[in-house]
């Protein structure tokens, strides 16, 4: 049986979701099924539920999927913000970044324009 | 332990070489890598998406709104069908590692199924609202849904068939590198549709209503 390849070389890098048997293995995969199955479970309780205070669901929901985004980066992806992992952090980070501005910029640009627009009415009216 | 530490410090085994002078690093972690950044571009294509479902969310042109479209327990069910071909993906990635053909295949299958169950279900909510006179050109809301969670469904679909062409490639090549590396790439490319599922679910499924 050939011997186990370590996805990591001399310059101490490690590629993302290799090396799984340095990585915690079958016990990180169960880790992480466990972690995603609670949270999953947990999303969609506050969905459903009365129980908690209305404007505080939108909230809850994404502190639930992001810690679950996060979930499954650590135990499937098996990346971490060791040394080894310096390159694939930097880029996770920097994808973050990325996704935030085109998410969070669009809805606020739109928004602005949508607050800004002339009322349909009014602006029918205006073309006469 | 900080950045700059990390790329000066030399590794075990590898004394007081500096970093200039190690060389280029290994393929499988070249090639790890790069598939990383492309699917980090592919979540940005993603998020520009999400942006746009976010935007048009409440557009419905008099026309049906999430909150009685969508059908809870079907989208639990989905999530649940993804989130484990994700964890038998990783088994599968295990098995590819230990050289174990046998494994390899049993674990892809079950990957496999798992995720054409997925589609399946996704597919029938799909026509069920086409069938309801809510398909896409409904409304602007709907046109942001079918494009969002269809382009998901293309990724998985796509998915699907990169698994059915690795195990043939196992079947005739056997592990030789090049094979053990698409099979890496292929089994990230399954856990970052499961996160890109995550964010779906949350915004689209759980999140109508709160537009």
């Amino acid at each position: 049986m050939p011997e186990p390849r370590q996805a990591q070389d001399v310059r101490g890098d490690h590629a993302p979701g290799g090396a799984q048997t340095s990585r915690g293995g079958v016990r990180a995969y169960l880790a992480g099924l466990g972690f995603a199955i609670v949270l999953t479970l947990a999303s969609f309780w506050v969905a459903g539920t009365h129980t908690v205070w209305g404007p505080a669901v939108p909230i809850l929901l994404a502190a639930l999927a992001i810690g679950q985004m996060g979930v499954h980066v650590v135990f499937f992806f098996h990346i971490s913000s060791g040394p080894d992992d310096t390159n694939n952090f930097l880029a996770l980070a920097f994808g973050i970044f990325v996704v935030g501005l085109v998410v969070f910029g669009s809805m606020l640009i739109m928004a602005n324009l949508d607050a800004n627009m002339m009322p349909m009415e009014h602006a029918l009216q205006t073309q006469h | 332990m900080s950045v700059v530490d990390a790329l000066t410090t030399p590794v075990d085994g590898d004394t007081n070489i500096p970093l200039s002078e190690r060389g280029p690093a290994a393929i499988e972690v070249v090639v790890g890598f790069g598939f990383w950044l492309f699917l980090l571009s592919d979540v940005v294509i993603f998020s520009a998406l999400f942006a746009a479902y976010a935007v048009l969310a409440d557009r419905t042109a008099g026309g049906p709104d999430g909150l009685h479209l969508f059908n809870r327990g079907l989208v639990l069910i989905e999530t649940g069908c993804l989130l484990f071909s994700s964890f038998t993906c990783g088994l599968c990635s295990i098995a590819i590692e230990r050289r174990s053909a046998a494994a390899t295949y049993f674990w892809a299958a079950i990957t496999f199924a798992f995720g054409a169950a997925f589609l399946g279900l996704e597919l029938s909510e799909f026509l069920r609202m086409g069938s309801e006179g809510a398909g896409p050109t409904r409304s602007a809301f709907l046109s942001a849904f079918f494009t969002l969670v269809g382009t998901h469904g293309l990724h998985v679909t796509l998915g699907l068939c990169w698994l059915a062409v690795m195990m043939a490639q196992v079947a005739t090549l056997g592990f030789r590198p090049v094979v053990v590396r698409r099979l890496l790439c292929f089994t990230l490319f399954w856990h970052a549709l499961d996160i890109v599922w995550i964010g779906v679910f949350t915004i689209v499924y759980l999140g109508a209503g709160y537009a």
